[in-house]
């Protein structure tokens, strides 16, 4: 009987043990933020740390920086925050989430926010806003978005007057993928206006090739890519002015611009001798992933790809991305040669906190200083800041998105969709672009979006 | 309070959680022994649940009762709009559809899964080697729900219908194989919800085939006996005695499998996320909280899926109370 019991007492406790012993395990095993702060001198050795005496003595405070931009672009993020780090001693804490649209909003309706988020989205922004845990921006990071960066930059985070942080990265997204070699070959031109690019693709079509490949696969955002096309096509046909109208439902998502604007996209989209080279037919766009749907470009069964700059990262590293290389990017043209509208996405800096550390990071971040070292530090990325030097960009495609991003003639709109309500730009909008391209008529898919636009 | 980001503060700070936890538990338990007198075996029992209770209270009723409060008011849960989210989703089209779709999943998916593992138990019963033909039906169970569907997103993987390209899918090379055309098998509703159903069948079908087949045996031998001397046939020995027999059990099968399919999420995120008309009542309530910034219509979604759910749980513990009670 004794010894029964005493055995069943032992199981017990290793049963215990075990239970213990498993749950340390998979808390050493999970979790894994590995600090990365030993490399990456280069950027700090040219650093004057006089420019950073202004933000005081800050030595052993910490800022934590949550963020959507995981691997393997956050090293550049971090490399970048070295030099602050260095000559101030203040201790960034990055924190990278795949999840992060979501948890942000969490995080801060639970009032456990970052001391610092870059988000993607003026929408987005205007949400955390909303839930009255967001800081307005110090006078210095005003000013200096004020210097860097173009009017409309700093519209897109300013909510009822009160603007919220300094846009951080650039993307460009008025651009048509193509292939130089292939172009030289055929004698293709780079199209000036909407009509050449019309032309180019019958002419591609005539020399029996479907010009244009697509993809808007992209798990529960499936869809998005149209609303590019769209964009493009809403700035391109009716001016800047009417598509901030549209944006902020000024006018209705069903009126004659939006259905003129779509069907022009169907013009392309959905027409099967323009359409889906390398991949299939029109239905085809629906279940090519965005990331494979420029890819036949390199294998030569597909000539244009409408996307934007950051697809470069998509082609296999022995690709060669430039002007005389295997793929290259053009503008998107606009009407005419006259207008340069160029459609475009980017983050912010908004802060959670007020603390001194919070507010001199911030302001770090709106300085030309931290925009060239990051734009050192990186590949595939821009910044609308105007006082990046176009030499710190490596590569050819960086390059030809800053040029455009600071030519005068150019009018810069952010991604319409991104700035709409969730319910439409993150819902309703990708959705029935999706239902439109495997066969939905325009009408009926505007009316939807319509009607999903929430009652203010 | 911000979190430590170095794996020796988490551990140490998850230490001492554990032992903080511990500490108020043995508190706790500690202070029960001191009740003293006529009530005390009941005061000693409620100290032993109060912890139970408080983290029912804290984690389950208090977000339910937050949850049903909450799909009273508009998307930024600022006003209230009384019934209107319910309206909502029982007249808009794309809601409507969401319905549609749940009513297949729940129709089809507990009766088929159990139909099969029912025949499979069935045909597999004191065959040559029947822990291995068992094992083979079992062992998607050991597959997570994310896991089986990027597999069968594979099967229907699309690939274009020309000249040198290869189709990666399954089911597109079958089709190939016997002179068909490749098909975009995710793309057309209602087909896809139903190859979506496919792959929970696929994975429930051996939870089913492994408790039935448990029952089955279970059946006491002396009545197929008196069964078979009566001269009953294997349909009516199917019919009349391992049915009547088992049914508890069937009922049990069909009710878990049921429960699971209402709340059924990864599958359609995973292979779909809810686009081509596939989305159920427990992705939508996802979409529309937190990707579509509507508080109110989510928190209805998720009180429509429990109050779906609620009879059908009572009904199977019913059925396991009465089971264990034969």
């Amino acid at each position: 009987m004794f010894g029964h019991s005493r055995s069943q007492r032992l199981r017990g406790a290793l049963a215990g043990t075990l239970g213990v012993g498993l749950v340390f395990g998979i808390a050493a095993c999970g979790g894994g933020s590995d600090d990365s702060n030993d490399d990456s001198k280069t950027a700090t050795q040219s650093i004057d740390c006089a420019q950073f005496s202004s933000y005081g003595d800050l030595k052993g405070k910490t800022v934590s920086v949550y963020t959507g931009i995981v691997t393997p672009e956050d090293k550049a993020y971090k490399d970048s925050y070295k030099p602050f780090e260095d000559c101030t001693g203040v201790k960034i804490n990055y924190e990278g989430d795949k999840s992060f649209e979501t948890q942000i909003l969490v995080r801060a309706k639970a009032g456990n926010p970052p001391d610092l988020a870059i988000v993607p989205q003026p929408g987005l922004l205007k949400q955390l806003v909303a839930t009255g845990k967001a800081v307005e921006a110090p006078a210095e990071v005003a000013a200096n978005v004020d210097k860097f960066w173009g009017k409309d930059w700093k519209g897109y985070a300013t909510v009822n007057g009160k603007f919220y942080g300094a846009p951080s990265g650039a993307s460009v997204k008025s651009l048509v993928w193509y292939s130089p070699a292939e172009f030289k070959e055929k004698g293709y031109q780079v199209p000036t206006t909407l009509d050449q690019l019309k032309e180019l693709t019958d002419k591609m079509v005539a020399d029996g090739k479907k010009p244009w490949c697509a993809g808007i696969s992209s798990g529960e955002a499936t869809g998005w890519p149209i609303t590019d096309w769209m964009e493009d096509f809403m700035l391109r046909l009716y001016g800047p002015e009417t598509y901030d109208k549209w944006v902020n439902h000024e006018i209705p998502f069903n009126g004659p611009e939006s259905t003129a604007a779509l069907d022009a996209v169907g013009g392309y989209l959905k027409n099967d001798k323009y359409v889906n080279g390398g991949l299939g037919d029109v239905k085809s766009i629906a279940t090519t992933t965005f990331q494979d749907a420029g890819l036949p470009i390199t294998e030569g069964t597909c000539s244009l790809h409408h996307q934007a700059s950051f697809y470069a990262a998509n082609f296999d590293p022995s690709t060669k991305v430039a002007e005389d290389g295997d793929v290259f990017a053009f503008y998107m043209p606009g009407k005419d040669t006259s207008s340069k509208p160029v459609l475009g996405g980017g983050e912010f800096n908004v802060a959670f906190a007020d603390r001194p550390e919070v507010k001199a990071f911030q302001t770090y971040l709106s300085t030309d200083t931290w925009a060239n070292i990051k734009a050192k530090a990186s590949q595939g990325w821009v910044s609308a800041n105007k006082g990046i030097d176009p030499n710190n960009l490596s590569n050819p495609i960086d390059r030809l998105a800053a040029t455009i991003l600071k030519d005068p003639n150019t009018v810069f709109r952010f991604d319409g969709s991104d700035q709409m309500p969730a319910a439409v730009g993150s819902n309703a909008f990708w959705k029935q672009a999706t239902s439109w391209v495997t066969g939905q008529d325009t009408k009926t898919t505007v009316d939807n979006i319509e009607k999903a636009w929430p009652a203010k | 309070m911000s979190t430590p980001d170095t794996n020796v503060g988490k551990i140490v700070l998850m230490v001492a959680a554990i032992l903080l936890f511990a500490a108020v538990v043995g508190a706790i338990l500690f202070a029960a022994t001191f009740f003293r007198g006529r009530r005390a075996d009941r005061l000693t029992a409620y100290a032993y649940l109060a912890p139970t209770l408080i983290m029912l209270l804290v984690g389950l009723v208090y977000p339910g009762v937050r949850t049903i409060y909450e799909s009273f008011f508009n998307a930024a849960g600022n006003a209230f709009i009384g019934l209107d989210n319910y309206k909502t989703i029982f007249t808009d089209g794309d809601q409507l559809t969401v319905l549609r779709n749940t009513v297949f999943w729940v129709v089809v998916t507990p009766f088929v899964a159990t139909g099969v593992g029912l025949l499979y138990a069935i045909l597999v019963d004191k065959a040559r080697l029947e822990s291995f033909a068992k094992a083979l039906i079992f062992l998607p169970m050991a597959i997570s729900f994310v896991g089986a569907s990027i597999i069968w997103k594979f099967v229907y993987e699309y690939r274009p219908d020309q000249a040198n390209v290869k189709q990666i899918g399954l089911l597109n090379q079958v089709l190939v194989w016997l002179g068909g055309t490749p098909q975009q098998w995710l793309v057309t509703s209602p087909l896809n919800t139903f190859l979506l159903i496919v792959v929970m069948i696929w994975i429930q079908a051996g939870f089913a085939m492994t408790v039935l087949s448990a029952a089955i045996k279970a059946i006491p031998e002396d009545i197929i006996e008196a069964a078979r001397l009566d001269g009953v046939g294997p349909w009516g020995m199917f019919r009349f005695v391992t049915l009547p027999a088992i049914r508890p059990a069937v009922v049990v099968v069909l009710t878990t499998i049921g429960i699971g399919t209402l709340k059924v999420f990864d599958i359609v995120r995973t292979m779909t996320g809810g686009q081509f008309d596939t989305s159920v009542i427990a992705n939508e309530f996802y979409s529309q909280s937190f990707r579509s910034d509507n508080q109110g219509l989510g928190s209805a979604l998720a009180v429509l899926l429990f109050l779906l759910v609620i009879p059908i749980v009572v009904y199977n513990i019913r059925q396991i109370r009465r089971s264990e009670a034969l």
